[in-house]
């Protein structure tokens, strides 16, 4: 695990002498000293990294063939499913790969809350996280809107709108946002560019991002910092062949809605092309809005819910300073723990909500729903901060392992855990 | 000696105040420079001239039998046109104000009593309300029903029930001869 670049290669050390880009990577990604308890959960990040590519690669040959042009977007992309060679392939990876994108950064974060990977020193390295989800659901919502279909129309509709919430300057804002008095032609141009644009500043977020992440290394299943060297293995190959297992699992769920559903995740209104003078009977977002949108429509005032729904990502930045216990790891947080499955329990009821008419039983439980996603943040973390009394810690990550050995190590922890 | 000192440290001061000055007055400029260039930027994304020409539209409403509405497009949006019957426009003038969440009396909001001229835009999130076809449900009130969130609007297009919170908007409308109307 030396820091040193390690090479015979006369070339490299020349340009490494210079310009230490091959001492970085080997520093980043090859010797770089990981914990060595990290379970599959720690697969995500770099599970979005790859995410991330596949996007940027497949979006700019798609750009090469699309027209952002509200005569012809439609039919462009139709065209592209038609007659560009391997169009439909394209597209369909591009569709696809957003939504799994996303299920792998609610993962990524539940994992984070989970073993409380937001706490000190990591703080930073959480916030830059939230930026990035804000971003990522920035560049879906436009990039959604781009096929020019009933729902790109009047989702883009609905979401501008809500800014016309905003006292006073509100409708001056949404005008401007379009750049006309509706939805039209102009929107679609700059959300084209913003489109093209906002996934390579996502780039720019995750080095820092990583940045943030190699100053203090990873989290890890039992939230206790490394005591040295004896708690840590080589990224490479360790990491590495385990993160190249976890991405071809991950590619066959992928291919799996790629090839036999691919349009499962969608809506099939957005195949009609958008018509201003029509309204389809009942809009919702992507799914990976649903639950911000329960939170948008539980709240019966129209300022007040778009409040509330910028709020439940808006919170993520304080979580570090809402959730005070000194633990990191629920697996010592007996209370904490239960309340995290309740709260994630809650997110997919959201989700449900999300996609039901605004009436009834849905509205009821999502105005329940709303609030206790808000009473997990607000309330229930800062008193078990206090209150509750967690499991003693193990001393090392290596302690539970040299005394039990490897399959024991489970039951090892168990009489701890009891304690 | 002290004198000397005293004046050495007086003078530092007198220098660091008038760096700090500098910085101030350097940064300020800056700060303005790059706003003033970025406003140009920035209005450059609000709605351009040829978007703007288009902000009125102009309609004949000859074709249009009582009891008829016909749907114009005005800066993109839908507007409904409606040749009141006398019982309509009877059911929108009696209705007492107190009644209405938004007040406002149907004479405020029409020209001509007999013909009625609304946006075509939901007030709660935008969609379009059925109403302007034979066929279509009209809502409880006799004029417009939005079937996203199930807003009411009566026969002058005023919000009656539902979660809307405002009036169909009236757009400026202007009669350039007895059956030629200009929206805009």
């Amino acid at each position: 695990m030396s820091e040193h670049l390690k090479t015979n290669n006369a070339l490299i050390k020349w340009i490494d002498h210079r310009l230490p880009v091959f001492s970085m990577m080997n520093e980043t990604m090859i010797d770089y000293p990981a914990p060595k308890n990290l379970n599959y959960w720690w697969n995500f990040g770099s599970l979005a990294g790859f995410a991330l590519v596949v996007m940027i690669v497949t979006g700019i040959v798609l750009a090469m063939q699309y027209t952002a042009h509200v005569d012809y977007a439609f039919n462009s992309v139709e065209r592209i499913m038609r007659d560009v060679n391997g169009g439909w392939l394209i597209r369909y990876i591009h569709m696809n790969m957003a939504s799994f994108f996303f299920i792998v950064v609610f993962i990524h974060m539940f994992r984070g809350l989970y073993y409380g990977s937001y706490k000190a020193p990591r703080e930073i390295l959480w916030m830059l996280g939230v930026v990035i989800l804000l971003l990522m659901m920035a560049t879906a919502f436009m990039g959604y809107v781009l096929p020019w279909g009933q729902m790109s129309f009047w989702g883009a509709t609905v979401i501008t709108n809500l800014f016309s919430a905003i006292p006073v300057f509100g409708e001056a804002i949404v005008v401007w946002l379009w750049g006309g008095f509706s939805v039209d032609n102009p929107t679609l141009n700059r959300f084209f560019a913003l489109h093209y644009l906002l996934p390579f500043v996502i780039v720019g977020v995750v080095v820092v991002h990583l940045w943030a992440l190699h100053r203090f290394g990873s989290n890890n299943p039992l939230g206790i910092e490394a005591n040295g060297q004896q708690d840590k293995i080589p990224f490479h190959p360790y990491y590495t062949v385990k993160d190249a297992f976890g991405v071809g699992v991950f590619l066959l769920a992928f291919s799996g809605f790629l090839f036999f559903a691919p349009n499962f995740l969608g809506h099939p209104d957005n195949y009609i092309p958008a018509n201003p003078l029509v309204t389809p009977a009942h809009i919702v977002p992507e799914w990976y809005f649903l639950p911000f949108y329960a939170i948008l429509r539980s709240i019966p005032d129209k300022l007040l819910g778009v409040v509330a729904m910028f709020a439940s990502i808006g919170i993520l930045f304080i979580l570090p300073w809402l959730d005070r216990s000194p633990v990191r790891s629920a697996k010592f947080r007996p209370v904490y723990k239960w309340f995290f499955w309740l709260f994630f329990a809650n997110c997919i009821l959201l989700g449900w909500v999300g996609q039901e008419a605004a009436e009834g039983l849905p509205l009821i439980l999502g105005r329940l729903a709303t609030a206790w996603y808000f009473i997990h943040f607000l309330v229930v973390l800062p008193l078990l901060g206090v209150m509750e009394r967690p499991k003693p810690l193990p001393v090392s990550i290596s302690e539970p392992v040299l005394s039990g050995g490897g399959g024991l190590a489970a039951a090892a922890a168990k009489p701890m855990e009891k304690a | 000696m002290a004198a000397d000192s005293a004046h050495a440290s007086q003078q530092s001061q007198d220098e660091e105040t008038r760096r700090d000055f500098l910085y101030l007055m350097a940064t300020a400029m800056g700060v303005v420079g790059t706003g003033a260039f970025a406003w140009p930027l920035v209005n450059s994304m609000n709605p351009s001239k040829e978007v703007l020409a288009l902000a009125s539209t102009e309609v004949d409403l000859s074709p249009i039998e009582v009891g008829q509405s016909l749907t114009v497009m005005w800066r993109g949006k839908p507007v409904f046109i409606r040749h009141r019957t006398e019982a309509e426009i009877a059911e929108a003038a009696d209705v007492a104000l107190d009644e209405l969440p938004d007040q406002e009396a149907d004479a405020d909001r029409v020209v001509k009593p007999e013909w009625l001229v609304v946006g075509g835009n939901c007030t709660h999130l935008g969609c379009v309300p059925l109403g302007q076809k034979t066929g279509d449900e009209k809502g409880e009130y006799g004029g417009w029903f939005c079937p996203c969130h199930g807003s009411h609007y009566d026969t002058s297009g005023r919000i009656r029930k539902g979660p809307a919170p405002e009036n169909l908007p009236v757009p400026p409308v202007e009669f350039l001869d007895d059956t030629t109307i200009k929206i805009g």
